[in-house]
């Protein structure tokens, strides 16, 4: 009895709440020294504030601060002219103090908002998120278990701890209860995170690399039938690591929710891991018996009490919003809104952007990352800026289709050698021996070898039929191995038959 | 030359009468005729102290500029990290753990090239004032044996009794410092919050939690207090402010036109008679040299012990969540099949003592959802009223005074199994901690009924701790002058003793 989107859309309206943390990319941890360099050996960056060892204490990244005062202040936030940390308490080994210093009742920024446009079925419409805080915390070290069947720390043999991330800054943006998004639901929250992903990286705050874990979601889900006003009990979906995945878990729970509801069950009040293969979640720690994190203000820290000129220098000094810098681009780009959500869609504004910026025509550059490039990528099953090709390869290669060094054929080939990883555009077109042929010389013989080989079609050109020109100008390509540009051949040609080429 | 005072000794190594080595050796040998019986020490670093007493020698050879107290020996209280040198804090916990890294207090103290001569013993992680909690057993006081040194800092306070060392590093969250120092005719200060780091300092309760010096003098206590002082970037809830002129201070001794107020509620019941008259005496002496003496209320010390023992432990609670058999320290039940869980349990089962994990379950209930506003939030609200109470006696006089502790030293296992009255012990110091401010303990003679020494306790606004000093320095003058020698020099002689 498997219940459609639609079934559970008709009859229950579902409640989001989104938290999202974001790593910040200070050059050193929120509370010591030590690097933030992902992917170094374990524990090589740690020290004795991180590892916890007695006597250490903690002391605040400025940096981490002004971060996130500056995302406080981009998703319209208050900024509490005084905040403060607290211990958050709970034992588990990767986190070497055993407590967690964070922000509990005195967050530095609160009640903000971020506006997100979808497109639904009356047009593209607007949602506003609002955002209830955004506050500082430590990551926590990384746990390997090692021998379990599915890397859980159930039934694992033994377990690696890395202490590389304990202590590295993280920021929580946590939304009020989202109501009313119906059965948009699920690409609200998409657009969402995608919002808050362009603008921490106009911030420059931080990497936003959702696969390796700089940027997290965890997606709260309840249901309420249609018109009713209590909230249903929420799940909370951990592990969402890609905007699809967003989309994918919330509206898994949706399901989920609404078959537990349909067949008088309740849901129950949990966190639940997303499953990348299946778009599944499965059940983590109950909530019910909620763990009591004996919340206290940290005694190592004194309080956050920004200065206000501070404040409103990091405030004058925003970018501008990825909404506003995304019309403005469409209108100088006069690129249609179909056009402007394949690129948002795609992932490949900004690429689209550094292209242009680099002297391509926007339509060309547009049409390189959204056909070819794109094409490759969806083959490879990889991300387009994963691929080892960058705008500076694709405005040289447009640069040299618009000076007539390369055909668009041509071209094709050197994006695809630059992405082979066989070098640069200029070192892709040596080594693959690529040219256009525009020795006019070398193409009147192939068109006279074509002519002679095809009297009567070269005959019917003379009589002015000028689309039997095709066979002729298909036969001189292939002579000249594609390398010929078919414009110029063309007109070649039909000059030799005694035609005028327009 | 062990009996002199720091300052004498630093006298005679900058007159070249004495090496550092020879110094330092001399306390060796003390501590190796006396310690048997003391207990004070719990690391003996012989080759480290004679190393660091060689080079301040080499150094002095070659007339570098040195420190006023380079050269001087000195025991630290093993809750400060020193690198390489075990680091216990009294715990079986810690047993054979060496820090990687020196305490800015040991830091400063090797800048100023004072001697460590070893670490010493406590009640385990500070929690007690007796030492007996210690997991390496007690320390005995050396005025008497079967007594206790007071705690949680009887080592520092007993070796300098015992004339093991002239200077110590003590640490006080509610009295670790001045209490011992009390019971044991010796001086000990711990100064405004914030005045010396914690960095390195292994936390009881954060908020309180504060290093000082322990000396036999009020200078010797100055000068240790200069040098270990001032604000260090690594803790951030160190003062940025230079570092109250303590010594010049204790040199003047100068209680002219000051105002002491004698705190009402910090005197009569539950005050032993042979402290309280030491107390009216060291009053009568203070008037003499010229100070006004004024009484002040502080109606709301009252309360002081009980939120004490709900914000002490709640921090504890949280800072001792990190023996965890994970990284350092001990480990128990780490067999083939045992979780992490199984270990941290079965390690802190075993690795902390009755004290310690009743003070972690009263912090972790303090702090329980649905408890904390009943508990942690109304001894926070206490806390201010303590605060508001040293204001406006501040207002009223410039420094404030009591005795230090109600008794003197009781024996050992008396109150063993008596937390409530062991706790009650620190009535008089707790306030000062809860506050943040300055206080000293310094000798004020033994008690008629045991011959026990009793503490005078002198408290000062935040960041003004040359008061204490001045006021200090001038009851010790004046009682000296009545006593003709100091009153350590009464101590019975330990037997072996140099």
């Amino acid at each position: 009895m498997s219940l459609t989107y639609d079934d559970v859309v008709a009859k229950y309206e579902p409640v989001l709440g989104l938290e999202v943390h974001v790593e910040l990319n200070t050059n050193s941890k929120m509370f010591c020294g030590c690097s933030t360099i992902f992917g170094a050996e374990p524990n090589t960056q740690t020290c004795p504030v991180c590892l916890a060892l007695p006597g250490a204490l903690p002391t605040v990244n400025e940096k981490a601060i002004e971060s996130t005062i500056k995302i406080g202040l981009a998703l319209n936030c208050s900024i509490a002219p005084f905040s403060r940390f607290a211990r958050k308490n709970y034992f588990y080994p990767d986190m070497p103090k055993n407590f967690q210093i964070s922000q509990y009742d005195e967050p530095i920024c609160v009640n903000g908002y971020v506006d997100v446009e979808i497109e639904t079925d009356e047009g593209p419409k607007t949602f506003r998120i609002e955002v209830e805080r955004v506050h500082m915390e430590e990551d926590t070290g990384k746990s390997l278990h090692v021998g379990g069947a599915t890397g859980r720390i159930h039934g694992a043999e033994y377990s690696l701890l890395d202490y590389n991330r304990a202590g590295i800054p993280l920021v929580e943006i946590v939304t009020k209860i989202v109501p009313g998004t119906g059965k948009y639901a699920p690409e609200v929250a998409r657009a969402y995170v995608a919002e808050l992903r362009d603008i921490l990286r106009s911030l420059g705050v931080s990497d936003v690399k959702m696969e390796q874990g700089s940027l997290r979601c965890d997606a709260n889900v309840s249901l309420r039938l249609i018109g009713a006003e209590v909230l249903g009990t929420r799940s909370e979906t951990k592990n969402v690591n890609s905007l699809r995945s967003v989309e994918r878990a919330i509206r898994g729970e949706m399901i989920r929710h609404a078959e537990l509801l349909n067949n008088g069950q309740r849901v129950i009040q949990e966190t639940r891991h997303f499953q990348e293969d299946t778009g599944l979640t499965r059940s983590g720690r109950s909530k019910e018996q909620a763990e009591d994190y004996r919340y206290f203000p940290e005694p190592d820290l004194v309080p956050v009490a920004p200065d206000a000129a501070w404040i409103e220098q990091l405030r004058a000094a925003l970018p501008e919003r990825p909404s506003i810098h995304r019309k403005r681009l469409q209108e100088q780009w006069s690129v249609p809104d179909k056009e402007m959500s394949a690129m948002i869609n795609a992932d490949v504004l900004d690429v689209v952007e550094a292209t242009v910026a680099l002297g391509a025509d926007p339509a060309k550059a547009r049409g390189w990352w959204l056909g070819e490039i794109s094409r490759i990528a969806n083959e490879k099953d990889s991300a387009i800026k994963d691929l080892a090709i960058n705008a500076s390869d694709v405005a040289e290669i447009v640069a040299l289709v618009n000076s007539g060094e390369l055909t668009d054929k041509l071209a094709r080939q050197v994006v695809e050698g630059v992405i082979a990883g066989e070098g640069k555009p200029a070192q892709v077109i040596a080594s693959r021996g690529i040219k256009v042929v525009s020795d006019d010389s070398a193409l009147m013989a192939a068109i006279e070898n074509a002519c002679a080989a095809q009297p009567e079609t070269a005959q019917k050109v003379r009589d002015g039929h000028i689309p039997a020109a095709g066979a002729l100008i298909g036969a001189v390509m292939k002579e000249t191995k594609g390398q010929a540009d078919a414009a110029r051949v063309r007109e070649l040609l039909l000059g030799h038959l005694g035609q005028s080429s327009n | 030359m062990i009996r002199n005072s720091a300052s004498e000794m630093a006298s005679k190594l900058a007159s070249g009468d004495v090496t550092s080595v020879q110094l330092t050796q001399a306390h060796l040998d003390q501590i190796a005729a006396v310690d048997k019986q003391v207990h004070a020490f719990l690391h003996i670093d012989t080759e480290g102290a004679l190393a660091q007493a060689a080079a301040v020698d080499l150094k002095r050879k070659n007339g570098d500029k040195l420190s006023p107290l380079a050269g001087v020996p000195l025991a630290l209280k093993d809750v400060m990290t020193q690198k390489g040198i075990p680091t216990t804090c009294g715990s079986k916990i810690l047993e054979g753990w060496r820090p990687p890294y020196d305490s800015t207090v040991v830091a400063n103290l090797k800048k100023n090239d004072i001697v460590i001569l070893g670490k010493t013993n406590m009640d385990e992680f500070a929690m007690g004032s007796s030492t007996e909690n210690s997991a390496y057993g007690p320390t005995h006081n050396p005025w008497d044996l079967s007594r206790i040194p007071g705690g949680s800092g009887g080592g520092s306070a007993a070796a300098l009794a015992a004339f093991e060392a002239p200077l110590a590093i003590g640490t006080d969250t509610g009295g670790s410092i001045r209490q011992p120092a009390a019971v044991t005719g010796t001086v000990g200060v711990k100064p405004t919050y914030g005045g010396v780091s914690r960095f390195g300092l292994v936390a009881f309760s954060s908020s309180l939690d504060q290093a000082g010096p322990c000396a036999r003098t009020v200078l010797d206590a100055a000068l240790l207090h200069e040098a270990i002082a001032g604000h260090d970037p690594k803790d951030s809830t160190s003062i940025n402010a230079p570092v109250p002129a303590v010594v010049a201070a204790a040199k003047a001794g100068n209680v002219k036109g000051m105002k002491i107020g004698v705190v009402k509620e910090l005197n009569g019941d539950g005050y032993q008679p042979g402290v309280r008259k030491r107390f009216e005496e060291s009053l009568e002496l203070l008037a003499a040299a010229g100070a006004e003496i004024v009484e002040v209320s502080a109606p709301n010390f009252e309360y002081a012990l009980a939120a004490y023992y709900l914000i002490a432990p709640s921090e504890c609670s949280s800072n001792l969540a990190r023996f965890d058999a994970m990284r350092y320290g001990l480990r128990v039940g780490d067999v083939e099949g045992a979780s992490a869980e199984s270990v941290m349990n079965l390690t802190r089962e075993v690795g902390f003592g009755r004290e310690v994990k009743r003070r972690i379950i009263l912090g972790t209930y303090a702090l329980s959802s649905g408890y904390y506003d009943a508990y942690y939030g109304s001894a926070q609200k206490v806390r201010t009223l303590i605060t508001q109470d040293f204001n406006k006696a501040f207002e009223i006089a410039d420094v404030l005074v009591s005795p230090t502790c109600p008794t003197t030293a009781f024996k050992i296992g008396e109150k063993a199994d008596d937390p409530l009255a062991m706790y009650l012990n620190d009535i008089a110091t707790i306030p000062v901690n809860m506050a943040g401010i300055g206080g000293m303990s310094l000798p004020s003679g033994v008690a008629d009924e045991d011959g026990l020494p009793v503490g005078f306790q002198i408290m000062a606004p935040v960041m003004k701790d040359e008061r204490m000093y001045s006021v200090g320095a001038s009851l010790e003058a004046s009682l000296l002058s009545k006593w003709g020698a100091p009153l350590l020099s009464t101590i019975p002689v330990l037997a072996g003793s140099k």
